[in-house]
């Protein structure tokens, strides 16, 4: 998901048992089997420290990357109606960020480190975010399936062990709301609308889909931290788990707007009640996860030009701060 | 990247008057006005609050968790504090 990364990454989950006694972890573990919440300064075993900074930064990274695209039709929003609510949007993506960024100094990393991390390319955000808006109709479709699966992403994650990061998923979780129903009545308004439009946002489907499928991460077979994120409350359903239930809720609403799923092993299963889709070409995940995707450079290029471009105005801001309060001192 | 990064606040916020402030957040600001101008962009755009209080973290003096137990146990004790502890008999009314 927004934090598909993780099962990427080495080594994320193995702690420093030296200094963790077996006691300690079997009473760590004993308050998570027991639903209790986690806060900031309560004892933690380390690579549950780790987990969560990593898991929390490169979700807050992808709210903030995530502003890009749809920041990218900001000028050309086709109303002044559409305009104000994209930038309602985007506005709330760079609150979540800041929901999530505050949730994760919680655990003692700095924001200033977690920037650095971000624009050094240490840290991941989600893959989605790499691919191109190219038409109107991409921002329906990003508000539709993007939020549509983060949503089915963080509903679960409300209930995380670690307290901090649960109260920031509830905020975001309201506010999750208005940005899928916005992007499904963009979809809808084109879908009603001239032949062109609707192919217009056929198009955005066919390329949107497969990416927000991926979101989920890799199958559960290859997720590698899967288990103990399971385990302590981190993570409560499986990246196919989710995956499905995505796919399920989505494709009748696709069939709603007359569109077309662009996936020719789509098919309903009587048996089970489910859809069955076709393999994801796991090659373009990989590639778009290690900085290959469409749009990954210009991402970054933007993301810290607009750092150093801010540079004077944090600097500014801070000496006007010192300058008032010597100034109050002396009076 | 700034040299050195704005303070960080904590943000409590009264959704509605008659209830008490409640802790949201935090913000970076580089002066008190800037962390309540950042508190309400950031956490109150729906109307979420009518008051925002923000203090400096590095302000706020809390008690350890690794001492709970401790520091909680006068408490333990004192079963008698509660109104449960007294037995009255069935019969005598409005107590």
């Amino acid at each position: 998901m927004y934090t598909q990364g993780l099962d990427q990454q080495h080594g994320a989950a193995t702690g420093r048992h030296g200094e963790e006694t077996a006691a300690q972890l079997d009473a760590f573990q004993a308050r998570i089997d027991d639903e209790e919440k986690i806060e900031a300064k309560d004892w933690m075993p380390e690579a549950y420290r780790r987990t969560l900074v990593r898991q929390i930064s490169q979700h807050a990274h992808s709210e903030i990357i995530g502003m890009q695209p749809e920041g990218n039709w900001l000028t050309r929003a086709p109303t002044l109606k559409r305009k104000a609510i994209l930038l309602a949007k985007v506005q709330d993506e760079a609150g979540h960020g800041l929901y999530l960024y505050s949730a994760a100094e919680t655990l003692g990393v700095s924001r200033d480190q977690m920037v650095a991390d971000l624009l050094s390319g240490k840290a991941k955000y989600s893959s989605i975010f790499n691919y191109p808006t190219l038409t109107w109709a991409d921002i329906g479709a990003i508000g539709w399936l993007v939020d549509g699966a983060a949503i089915m992403n963080q509903i679960p994650l409300c209930r995380c062990s670690y307290g901090p990061y649960s109260r920031a998923m509830i905020r975001v979780c309201k506010e999750e709301s208005f940005h899928q129903r916005q992007g499904f009545e963009i979809m809808l308004t084109l879908c009603r609308g001239s032949e062109a439009q609707k192919a217009m946002a056929q198009d955005a489907l066919n390329r949107f889909w497969w990416p927000s499928l991926m979101m989920f991460g890799p199958n559960d077979s290859n997720s590698k931290h899967s288990a103990q994120s399971m385990a302590w409350k981190i993570k409560r359903f499986s990246n196919d788990e989710l995956r499905q239930k995505f796919v399920d809720i989505t494709v009748p609403q696709a069939e709603f707007l007359g569109l077309s799923i662009p996936d020719d092993g789509l098919r309903f299963d009587e048996e089970s009640g489910h859809y069955r889709f076709s393999e994801i070409d796991w090659t373009e995940f990989n590639e778009v996860l290690a900085g290959n995707g469409p749009c990954n450079r210009q991402r970054m290029a933007k993301r810290r030009a607009a750092q150093e471009d801010g540079a004077w105005v944090r600097e500014a801001a801070r000496a006007y701060a010192e300058k008032r309060s010597s100034a109050a001192a002396a009076a | 990247m700034s040299k050195q990064e704005w303070p960080l606040y904590e943000v409590f916020i009264r959704s509605r008057s008659g209830l008490a402030h409640r802790h949201a957040g935090s913000v970076h600001a580089a002066d008190d006005q800037m962390a309540l101008d950042h508190a309400r962009d950031t956490y109150t755009r729906r109307k979420e609050g009518v008051s925002i209080w923000v203090v400096r973290s590095d302000r706020i003096v809390a008690s350890d968790p690794a001492e709970t137990a401790s520091f909680f146990e006068p408490a333990e004790d004192k079963i008698y504090r509660h109104p449960t502890f007294y037995e009255i008999p069935d019969e005598v009314e409005n107590l």
